[in-house]
């Protein structure tokens, strides 16, 4: 009950003219940015940082919750008008979605995704309501050992992300890890890796890097395999949805939110897996199973459903315990501590007031989104057109302007430089940067917990490990970083078996 | 076409030692770091700051290893794609390089001239680099960008921007 007061006192913050207009101009930029070819939702907070420097937190967090859902819809609608998408959560909203709006049905494939992002985002957001106050009260229960071992977790989630080299992705952590150690040691006052920059003293600030390896990164990136033209947009009216439409719609849009929101909120979720997994039901359990590959609309409203679901669980774990899980989410904690906001269990404690605020405005943002985006869809199919040089110059223009304003010191331009043609290398060499953001964030989070869990034991190494709850998660990480070893065995028998029956 | 293929293959594989050689080389310089620091412990703090970076540099060093032999089995990382990126074509260098350039006009004369100048040069500079030939078009762009922004985020957010030597005009 306690946190249904919390909830409605959130409103209540939420819901003056300013603040309205702050979520208004949060979900709109959030949107447009978004569309923008090329620009995923991590880079659309990245690039949209500045323009919340001037505000109080609690403001600057209701134009958070906007920018986040503008910038996940935004970048649907490009996946569907478009094809070839730029973030991995919307490669099977691609699949289906541009097939319908070749067939001529952008208008349903946009409206079902919409609605269905409306959806749910809002019972995602329910769910977040619900659970976040009870993994609050279970993670005050945990101590630094355990802690340590949830930053694990976090880190082998991010590094064996379905289908992509481990190795490329424990390169990227470790890179993450070692720019997170950059500055003065805050127990004992020792300058790490700063090789006598005094600027260097306070470390590398996250925004910049996030910045660099986001925005600046991607765009020297594109910029150097530019195609030549564009991609054809298809043009589009106001989305719509006939009877049938929604009759195969509704229940795709409940199967992906059910499938996103729990996967999202694991500590080592994503994106990807439950959007794969709602278009591979979908694909079985759809009517017209001969409309998948060629525009079936089940394969738009589930995966579209399952990636908003996904977003809003991980804000569990981003607010009740302060792990990112994807890069979205690792900007906005980015974000939250250049405010000096610290996410994690004490966060609802001492700041309740800020929390609830931006619970409230997910709300709020989400039913905006809706009411915004069915009519102006065709004017932001129109910002597909943008002339590319414009496009990716003002991607550069505004994350040098972004980075420089963190600190007003040029040598934040130099790291920004230096990060983005990291970001650049590591695309090119299939380096994923989900670990290295990750890992700089959360990388002097798990030095200060295992320090501190030394601390307790008087050094003795094993008070690292302590407690059942870590054992717990350390099983889990074994489980994961073993997971491709036992799968091959598993193969390796199951073509034995083949050969076998096939020989005889 | 088909007997260009595997020489393009050969040679991204021996750019991937360069990455390896990378990673070697920022474990090396942790660890050289780290031995430099003064062993301080007590006991609020049994192990001090020196441990971790030195546990890192080593597993820097590992990976390193690993990761030539994944390449060296024939291991290799999967480019991006994006919507505007042409995965087929080679790495543009001229673009990338003109674009690192006027990032570098941008930080050497944000602080003496300003942002209003300086960010303008940036947006031209880059929309030059990406291909736009037009000029005149291109500088007025720029110059509306670096001033709404100048006027908006650092006179009207108070965000962190230098007005430089047009200090008193803005």
């Amino acid at each position: 009950m306690d946190n249904l007061v919390n909830l409605l006192t959130g409103f209540g913050d939420v819901l003056t003219p300013l603040n309205l207009l702050l979520a208004l101009l949060g979900v709109t930029v959030g949107t447009a940015v978004g569309v923008l070819p090329g620009i995923g939702p991590a880079m659309t907070v990245a690039l949209l940082l500045p323009i919340t420097y001037g505000l109080e937190p609690v403001q600057a967090f209701i134009m958070f919750a906007g920018i986040f859902y503008g910038g996940m819809y935004g970048g649907s609608t490009t996946s569907i008008l478009l094809n070839t998408p730029g973030e991995s959560s919307s490669v099977v909203t691609a699949i289906e979605g541009n097939k319908m709006a070749r067939a001529g049905r952008a208008a349903q494939a946009l409206a079902t995704a919409a609605i269905g992002s409306f959806v749910a985002g809002t019972i995602g957001t329910v769910l977040l309501v619900l659970v976040a106050p009870q993994v609050v009260k279970f993670a005050i229960s945990l101590g630094a050992p355990d802690y340590l071992a949830i930053m694990l977790l976090a880190f082998a989630g991010a590094t064996s992300v379905l289908g992509s080299s481990r190795i490329r992705g424990f390169a990227a952590l470790l890179l993450g890890l070692v720019i997170g150690l950059v500055g003065i040691d805050k127990v004992t006052g020792q300058e790490r890796l700063t090789f006598g920059i005094p600027q260097l003293a306070d470390g590398i600030d996250v925004v910049v890097v996030a910045v660099g390896i986001f925005a600046v990164g991607e765009a020297l990136w594109v910029a150097a395999h530019l195609r030549r033209n564009p991609g054809t947009v298809i043009p589009v009216g106001r989305p719509w949805m006939g009877r049938s439409d929604w009759r195969r719609s509704w229940k795709p849009w409940l199967r992906g939110t059910a499938y996103g929101f729990p996967i999202g909120a694991l500590p080592a979720g994503g994106a990807e897996i439950p959007t794969f997994l709602s278009y591979a039901t979908e694909k079985k359990l759809s009517k017209h199973p001969e409309e998948f590959g060629h525009g079936a609309i089940e394969g738009v409203a589930g995966p579209e459903a399952a990636n908003n679901a996904s977003a809003a669980g991980t804000l569990v774990p981003m607010l009740a315990l302060g792990l990112p899980t994807n890069a979205t989410a690792a900007v906005m904690l980015a974000a939250f501590t250049s405010y000096g906001i610290q996410p994690g269990p004490l966060l609802f404690q001492r700041e309740p007031k800020l929390v609830w605020a931006l619970i409230a405005s997910l709300f709020i943002g989400n039913l905006m989104l809706l009411l915004l985006n069915l009519p102006l869809a065709p004017a932001w199919a129109k910002l597909l057109q943008i002339p590319r040089p414009y496009l990716y110059a003002g991607i550069i223009f505004f994350a040098s302007m972004g980075a420089y304003a963190v600190n007003a010191q040029p040598l934040d331009l130099v790291l920004l430089l230096l990060l983005g043609l990291l970001g650049f290398a590591m695309r090119r060499f299939g380096l994923p940067v989900l670990p290295l953001i990750i890992g700089v964030i959360l990388g002097p989070i798990a030095e200060r917990q295992a320090r501190m869990s030394l601390q307790l034991s008087n050094g003795d190494p094993s008070g690292l490990i302590g407690g059942p709850v870590a054992y717990v998660i350390y099983a889990v990480i074994l489980a994961m970083l073993a997971w491709p070893l036992i799968s091959k065995l598993g193969r390796k028998t199951k073509t034995k078996d083949v050969v076998y029956t096939a020989g005889q | 076409m088909s007997t260009a293929e595997p020489q393009v293959e050969t040679r991204r594989d021996r750019w991937q030692y360069g990455v390896c050689g990378f990673l070697a080389v920022v474990g090396v310089l942790v660890i050289t770091d780290a031995a430099r620091i003064r062993h301080i412990a007590n006991s609020n703090d049994p192990i001090g700051p020196k441990p971790v970076p030195i546990v890192l540099g080593a597993l820097l060093l590992l990976i390193a290893v690993l990761y030539a032999v994944d390449v060296a089995r024939g291991g290799t990382g999967e480019a991006e794609a994006g919507e505007d990126v042409d995965a087929t074509s080679p790495v543009d260098w001229r673009t990338v390089l003109l674009l690192v350039g006027a990032f570098v006009v941008n930080l050497a004369l944000i602080e003496p001239l300003g942002w209003v100048i300086s960010g303008g040069l940036l947006f031209w500079g880059s929309a030059f680099a990406l291909g736009s030939r037009h000029h005149i078009r291109n500088l007025f762009i720029a110059a509306a960008l670096s001033l709404t922004t100048f006027y908006a985020f650092a006179i009207g957010l108070g965000v962190n921007l230098p007005a430089g030597v047009l200090q008193g005009i803005l």
